[in-house]
């Protein structure tokens, strides 16, 4: 058994992000397990800029935004393993990890989960029809495409609008390949309007909204799909079928958060995040166990994951000095406009960003912090967005005394 | 014993869970033997796509076929499984009774069995059907423990190998196209790989069977297909069952009823329905269907969920039985009464994949009635599968990566499918590497993220290892090519008539 301070599983943008923070911390004894053979774990596949506005002020892409971090890790030397995947995570803080040098246990006194997030597959959304070859999720042929130098297709229709498909269209236009259309199941886009902006319009590939795939033609290779018009009560409008030749089925209808070792461990997750439930300092129920990144709640921008990172080794540090006391016990109350909540429980009265995603598209709204009667805080929202994370700061001044905390949007 | 290559003692034609028996069963003698499979593996027609369940023998009307060959095959599948090292767990079934009226029926499917000589069978009262399955609802059921689950494709692939150990040969991707009788005895078989003679033919075709016998003129069998489809759960939900759970079974449907059927894997089925249809290749599966599974199920086991979905799939019966009549005919397993040395194996649906020892062992007879077989004194009944790292205790796990540090890469997250796995299912001795026979002889790309992972790198790995180009990498063979290609440098025509594009043309074009 290997005792390290803190390990951190994944060594993508949350992982290495919180390896940079904790050792600013002056936290020394770090070991970053990654599974990959480099560390940036997706990073790397995202060859598109636009990574690194909010966090540098400059357009990166996303190898650049991760060698960002990577450079740091090498300066400050900072432990990593690499093609070495952790099998076995237990809530005393034991990590059985696995790769050529043979299997290893760890023991850290705080582990921060790290592992990203996966795609939603056709069969988690059943759609129906043949199974050829050439249906990929949206992350795969980006995978194939921009690090395997592969191609994946050559007429290709794209299901659901979330980020990885629409910055995928673009990519396989400029690839050579035609893009007939991108089909989004709801009435507006579950991606970044400049994704669809730069993506899509640019490049004059019409995105049909409120139409998903009904059937899938093809005995060897995909040979084509049929697409429909979802109506107003959610049924497929019958007479709106219709038949698109294509060799390629791309799918881009949503990202899971991979917590596979973190429900090993006994560790709570929130159904609608998908990511552990967590205190203000990014810690699970688990005490010593910290989770950030897509892990924790699926992100739209990279920025977003890194500050989260940084965030949460604060706490970190301060349960390794045994500064994380629990204080008080507050469940997060969410009204109905709102999805979810990160984080879902407040511990200690300390400033405190909340990140969150709503249901609907909406103008004008917003946003109340209350307890009980009294309001906490007001926030005003020029235009609402579920593709868009809200983060909102929340200052210990506010918090201080709250009993309960509700958050709701009008 | 014939010589020249492509003369044969016996050819099976088709290499499913039938034919691969077949031809281990016929490889116990002294006969020289092919197997001639249209696609790029065996096993990828029904064998591959049903429910993986050993049947016990007791839905069987007494006297038939399929009712013999069950309840034989039930008795010696787990010796069968041991020699192949193919993997079976007798976990017992429940055909759950919901309303009074249907305890009758229980009774009358006991009687059903004890006729057959089925062992062990029971009914059991509510509280009992609760302590065996405290998630299912039901007043009463019918409990046989002998019912036990396998895996049909691991079972065929190990009947191919082990057969192909002991001196047959297998052709895949060889279709039969037509047959001549020859002149005083045998057969020519024209295939789209070339010719091969043979004195006996085993018509094990499945769902092509007719087609396969019609070719001899015997125009008198017709195969309906008879799709069923499946829902797969997540290996999370395991817990739900503890054993294969069934509803009672209709008069008139050709099939079981839509049961819950854990897998050897860990994972559930829920599935099939019973739909004819008119195509052979049609493994479609439908949103009326898939929804129709999801309630079907949920009045068994109220806490089921679409959410626990990872992937559905289709299988098709090959049933004798017209749409109109529904239910089952028995099995054929005969020479044909016109054509001598012409075996027919008609209408194996279920419980076919329990019964193919049974047949294969019939088949023998048949033949030994007219030719005294010799047995092969070098039949090596043994054959071993592929290690599963994930299934060894950690001692083991540290000398395997000790001694191959292959068995250190994980390739596949979610089923823990190591590098070297991958590597001994694409050295099979047949030759098949497209993913589809990765996937089932490793278990890779079979969890829930459905090869989102592990799908790349498996390419990768089938690529580096084989020098195979993008084009040879296919998901089953034949026309499913993954991929068109390297990545080209042609500019597309949408991308160049961009205005935005064009004016920064000087450096585009």
């Amino acid at each position: 058994m290997q005792e390290k301070e803190v390990i951190i599983i994944g060594g993508g943008a949350a992982g290495l992000a919180a390896a940079v923070a904790c050792q600013e911390k002056g936290i020394e004894d770090i070991l970053i397990i990654e599974r990959g053979d480099y560390l940036g774990g997706i990073l790397n596949q995202c060859i598109h800029d636009g990574f690194g506005l909010e966090k540098f002020h400059t357009s990166l892409s996303g190898p650049e935004y991760a060698q960002r971090y990577i450079d740091r890790v090498v300066a400050k030397k900072i432990p990593f393993l690499l093609n070495s995947m952790v099998v076995n995570l237990t809530p005393q803080e034991e990590v059985i990890v696995i790769n050529d040098k043979g299997l290893q246990h760890y023991r850290a006194k705080v582990i921060i989960l790290a592992m990203g997030c996966r795609e939603r597959t056709r069969g988690a959304i059943s759609i129906p029809g043949a199974r050829p070859s050439g249906i990929y999720t949206a992350g795969v042929a980006q995978e194939l495409i921009n690090l395997k130098n592969y191609m994946v297709g050559k007429k290709i229709v794209i299901l659901g609008s979330g980020d990885i498909g629409l910055i995928m269209a673009r990519r396989l236009i400029l690839e050579g390949a035609e893009v007939i259309t991108v089909a989004e199941k709801l009435p507006y886009s579950s991606g970044l309007p400049r994704n669809i902006n730069q993506c899509l319009y640019d490049f004059d590939i019409p995105l049909l909204l409120s139409h998903t795939v009904v059937d899938i033609q093809g005995n060897g290779r995909l040979s084509g799909v049929t697409i429909a018009q979802i109506g107003k009560r959610g049924g497929i409008i019958p007479e709106s079928r219709r038949k698109i030749i294509c060799d390629t089925l791309l799918l881009s209808v949503g990202l899971i958060p991979e917590n596979e070792l973190s429900l090993e461990a006994g560790i709570v997750l929130d159904t609608m995040t998908g990511g552990p439930q967590v205190d203000e300092r990014g810690q699970t129920n688990i005490p010593g166990i910290f989770a950030c990144g897509n892990v924790l709640q699926v992100h739209d921008i990279v920025d977003n994951v890194s500050l989260e990172a940084e965030y949460i080794v604060e706490g970190v540090a301060e349960y390794l000095e045994g500064k994380l006391t629990k204080e008080r016990e507050i469940k997060v109350e969410l009204g109905n406009d709102l999805r979810y909540v990160v984080p879902q429980t407040l511990m200690r009265p300390k400033d405190i960003i909340f990140s969150f995603r709503v249901n609907q598209p909406g103008r004008k709204k917003i946003l109340i912090f209350e307890d009980g009667k009294r309001l906490i805080k007001k926030k005003s929202l020029q235009r609402v967005n579920p593709a868009e994370m809200i983060r909102v700061k929340l200052s210990s001044r506010d918090l201080e005394g709250i009993k309960t905390l509700k958050i709701r949007l009008v | 014993m014939n010589t020249k290559n492509n003369h044969f003692d016996a050819v099976i034609i088709g290499g499913g869970v039938v034919g691969c028996a077949v031809a281990r069963e016929l490889s116990k003698y002294k006969v020289k033997v092919a197997v001639l499979e249209k696609e790029d593996d065996v096993s990828w027609g029904t064998s591959c796509r049903n429910s993986g369940v050993v049947h016990a023998g007791f839905n069987n009307k007494p006297g038939t076929l399929m009712a013999e060959f069950c309840v034989e095959g039930n008795k010696s599948f787990k010796e069968l499984c041991d020699q192949l090292d193919v993997p079976y767990k007798k976990i017992g079934k429940l055909v759950v009774a919901k309303k009074k009226e249907e305890i009758k029926d229980l009774q009358k499917l006991k009687q059903q069995g004890d006729t057959n000589g089925v062992n062990n069978l029971q009914i059991i009262d509510l509280n009992e059907v609760k302590r065996l399955e405290p998630n299912i609802e039901g007043i009463a059921a019918l409990y046989s423990p002998e019912t036990a689950i396998t895996s049909p494709y691991l079972l065929t692939i190990a009947l191919a190998e082990n057969a192909l150990d002991n001196g047959v040969s297998f052709f895949l991707n060889t279709e039969v196209k037509n047959i001549d009788k020859l002149n005083g005895f045998g057969f020519r078989i024209n295939t789209n790989k070339g010719e091969y003679i043979s004195s006996y033919i085993i018509n094990s075709a499945g769902l092509y069977a007719d087609k396969i016998a019609r070719m001899i003129g015997e125009n008198k069998y017709r195969i309906y297909p008879c799709r069923g489809e499946y829902h797969i759960l997540d290996k999370n939900v395991s817990w739900l069952t503890n054993h294969l759970v069934y509803p009672v079974p209709q008069a008139g449907v050709g099939g079981l009823g839509v049961h819950l059927t854990p897998t050897i894997d860990g994972n559930i089925l829920m599935g099939p329905s019973n739909e004819y249809i008119k195509r052979k290749d049609n493994f479609s599966t439908t949103s009326q269907i898939m929804k129709m599974l999801s309630a079907k199920a949920g009045e068994f086991l109220p806490l089921i969920s679409p959410g626990y979905i990872i992937r559905s799939y289709s299988g098709l019966r090959a049933k004798q039985a017209p749409s109109s009549e529904g239910g089952f005919w028995d099995f054929v397993v005969e020479e044909s009464d016109t054509v001598d040395h012409f075996i027919n194996l008609i209408g194996i649906e279920s419980p076919g994949l329990t019964a193919a020892q049974p047949i294969a062992k019939r088949v023998v007879e048949i033949i030994n009635k007219k030719v005294r077989l010799d047995s092969n004194p070098s039949f090596n009944p043994f054959r071993k599968g592929i290690l599963r790292f994930e299934e060894q205790d950690e001692e083991t796990k540290k000398t395997l990566i000790k001694q191959e540090p292959d068995y250190g890469e994980i390739v596949c997250r979610c089923e823990k499918i190591t590098k070297k796995e991958i590597l001994k299912a694409a050295n099979n001795p047949f030759g098949a590497r497209s993913l589809i026979s990765i996937k089932y002889r490793t278990r890779a790309m079979m969890g829930r993220c459905q090869g989102g992972y592990c799908q790349t790198r498996i390419i990768e790995i089938l690529r580096e290892n084989f020098n195979l180009v993008p084009r040879e990498l296919t998901l089953k063979g034949n026309r499913s090519y993954l991929l068109t290609g390297y990545r080209s440098n042609e500019v597309s025509k949408s991308c160049k008539k961009k205005k935005l594009l064009s004016l920064e043309g000087g450096l585009l074009v």
